[in-house]
């Protein structure tokens, strides 16, 4: 899901958004306190499901206030100026780090140590599947993001805006002339990566009962690497990046060791930008 | 009558070139009219400029009573001018279907667009059986029917056609300036820039011949036809 939102971005502007796994970041802390606004032990039924629900609603509108606040302050200036691509990326890492340092600070909500999220949807086996363990929150990641995935791509195929974002990724100029305002068409596209960070920040911290000043890091290079195997720029292939690149994780984790779980994910992103940077469904990169 | 398009001394550059040095024009309201010259007259910087693609130096550009050249190019879309580029620009990976939806970005009135759709396919029939096909398939001759039709989409008040001949076949060429003779008689101008004077001058009332950027010579098509200079330095003949 955060591979959607480097993808979109990317496809739209030619543009790595580097400060896109702190938008994720803000995502894991607005579910966190969601949460705990509503719950603190664990819940069953029909209050689960709301309050799981609108703790990922709030992550989702944090998440977007956030990758809007950034193309705003970091990108739009720079893109109004025709700047060149590499203060773009210097933009993006300056953004990041003022972020994660921001909620280093702020210890009333971050701090230097992880906060736990409160317990509220308790672990436990959903079904089992040829001797494997699908957990209730495995079950509701899996959910959410074939949900989500869904509507983004009927989003970009079939709505007039998506219509528009397709052909401001394909040619802007020639976008411009056809009369789509190019400034609305990037700002919809950071609102929804940014949605789509927040609702994979909250899963992430109550998958993982936490979030932490720098915990998108390691989660917004994994999906970046996702999105460049799947070819970037192209929504289905971040699809498929995702899943290949957690098989092939999980395929090292069982043949090799656990530890070596991130370097494969790295090993991957070197491999696919030696031999095939364009990525499995990417295209051919433009002159 | 008042002229649909004034262009009053606009001058353009690319960072320290000047590609447009002073160009004054006018479109009529039911006018083909042409802009020729060869390669860096700066027909297609004019044509970008009253796009609102390219911002201009200096000058002014007047559509309908109203100056444009500060405006956003969706905007100019909105005011009435579309354009069908130099080098056709469709879409390439979205469908011939969704590529004349494009034209019509703008627009929220589907009874219109739903009957534009038809007006097009009634000048280029092809492009109804290539609807599901991907604009980069189709072939030179029709990817520049579909150019024109998309920005037909847009309903314009005027019409912007940046060298449609090119690339083209003379057999296509005639095809397409039968149908851009057609699209004016059904009522919309058209600004024609072309570096196929002959064809260009056949097809078009009046004509304006640039050269390094300035406007050398206007006239009726005719008389641009029949001019020495123009025969020998764009038509190819003594």
């Amino acid at each position: 899901m955060i591979a959607l939102g480097y993808t979109m971005v990317y496809g739209v502007l030619q543009l790595i958004n580097f400060a896109h796994s702190e938008v994720f970041m803000v995502g894991t802390f607005a579910g966190l306190y969601a949460l705990k606004a509503m719950a603190s032990g664990p819940e069953g039924g029909i209050v689960l499901a709301g309050v799981v629900g609108t703790a990922m609603l709030a992550a989702m509108g944090a998440s977007a206030l956030t990758a809007l606040g950034l193309e705003r302050i970091a990108y739009r200036p720079l893109r109004n100026r025709g700047a060149p691509r590499l203060s773009y990326l210097i933009s993006a890492i300056g953004a990041s780090l003022f972020l994660q340092n921001l909620l280093f600070v702020l210890t009333p909500i971050g701090g230097p140590a992880p906060r736990p999220y409160p317990n509220v949807m308790v672990r436990r086996t959903a079904f089992t599947v040829l001797g494997y363990s699908v957990s209730n929150q495995q079950l509701l990641i899996v959910a959410t993001m074939i949900a989500m995935y869904l509507a983004l791509d009927r989003f970009v195929m079939a709505s007039h805006t998506g219509r528009g974002i397709r052909a401001v990724a394909e040619d802007p100029e020639t976008a411009g002339m056809m009369g789509v305002n190019i400034k609305r068409i990037v700002v919809v596209t950071f609102l929804v990566g940014g949605l789509m960070a927040g609702a994979a920040g909250s899963l992430y911290g109550i998958y993982f009962g936490q979030a932490r000043f720098d915990i998108g890091f390691i989660p917004g290079i994994k999906a970046f690497t996702a999105a460049v195997l799947g070819g970037i720029g192209n929504i289905r292939g971040a699809l498929l990046g995702g899943l290949l690149l957690g098989l092939l994780e999980n395929l090292g984790v069982t043949c090799i060791r656990s530890d070596w779980q991130d370097v494969i994910a790295f090993l991957v992103l070197v491999a696919v930008l030696m031999f095939r940077p364009s990525g499995l469904l990417g295209e051919a990169v433009r002159g | 009558m008042t002229p649909i398009l004034e262009v009053r001394g606009l001058r353009v550059r690319y960072g320290a070139i000047e590609a447009v040095k002073g160009i004054s024009m006018t479109v009529g309201q039911a006018e083909i009219v042409t802009l020729i010259g060869g390669n860096g007259a700066g027909k297609t910087t004019t044509l970008k400029t009253i796009s609102s693609v390219l911002r201009p130096a200096a000058g002014e550009i007047v559509f309908e009573g109203e100056r444009t050249d500060r405006l956003p190019s969706h905007e100019v879309v909105r005011r009435g001018i579309c354009q069908a580029p130099e080098g056709r620009r469709i879409f390439p990976r979205m469908t011939v279907r969704d590529n004349l939806e494009m034209g019509a970005y703008a627009r929220r009135d589907p009874d219109g667009i739903g009957s534009d759709f038809e007006r097009v396919f009634a000048l280029f029939p092809v492009l109804r059986q290539r609807l599901r096909q991907q604009g980069g398939t189709l072939s030179g001759g029709e990817q520049q029917m579909l150019a024109i039709g998309r920005a037909l989409m847009a309903r314009p008040k005027l019409l912007l056609l940046d060298e449609p001949s090119m690339g083209l076949a003379p057999m296509m060429v005639d095809r397409i300036f039968e149908v851009v003779r057609e699209i004016n008689a059904q009522g919309t101008p058209i600004l024609l820039v072309e570096q196929n004077a002959q064809v260009a001058l056949q097809t078009a009332q009046r004509g304006y011949v640039l050269e390094s950027g300035t406007v050398v010579l206007e006239d009726e098509a005719a008389a641009l036809l029949g001019n020495d200079q123009v025969r020998k330095s764009y038509l190819g003949t003594d």
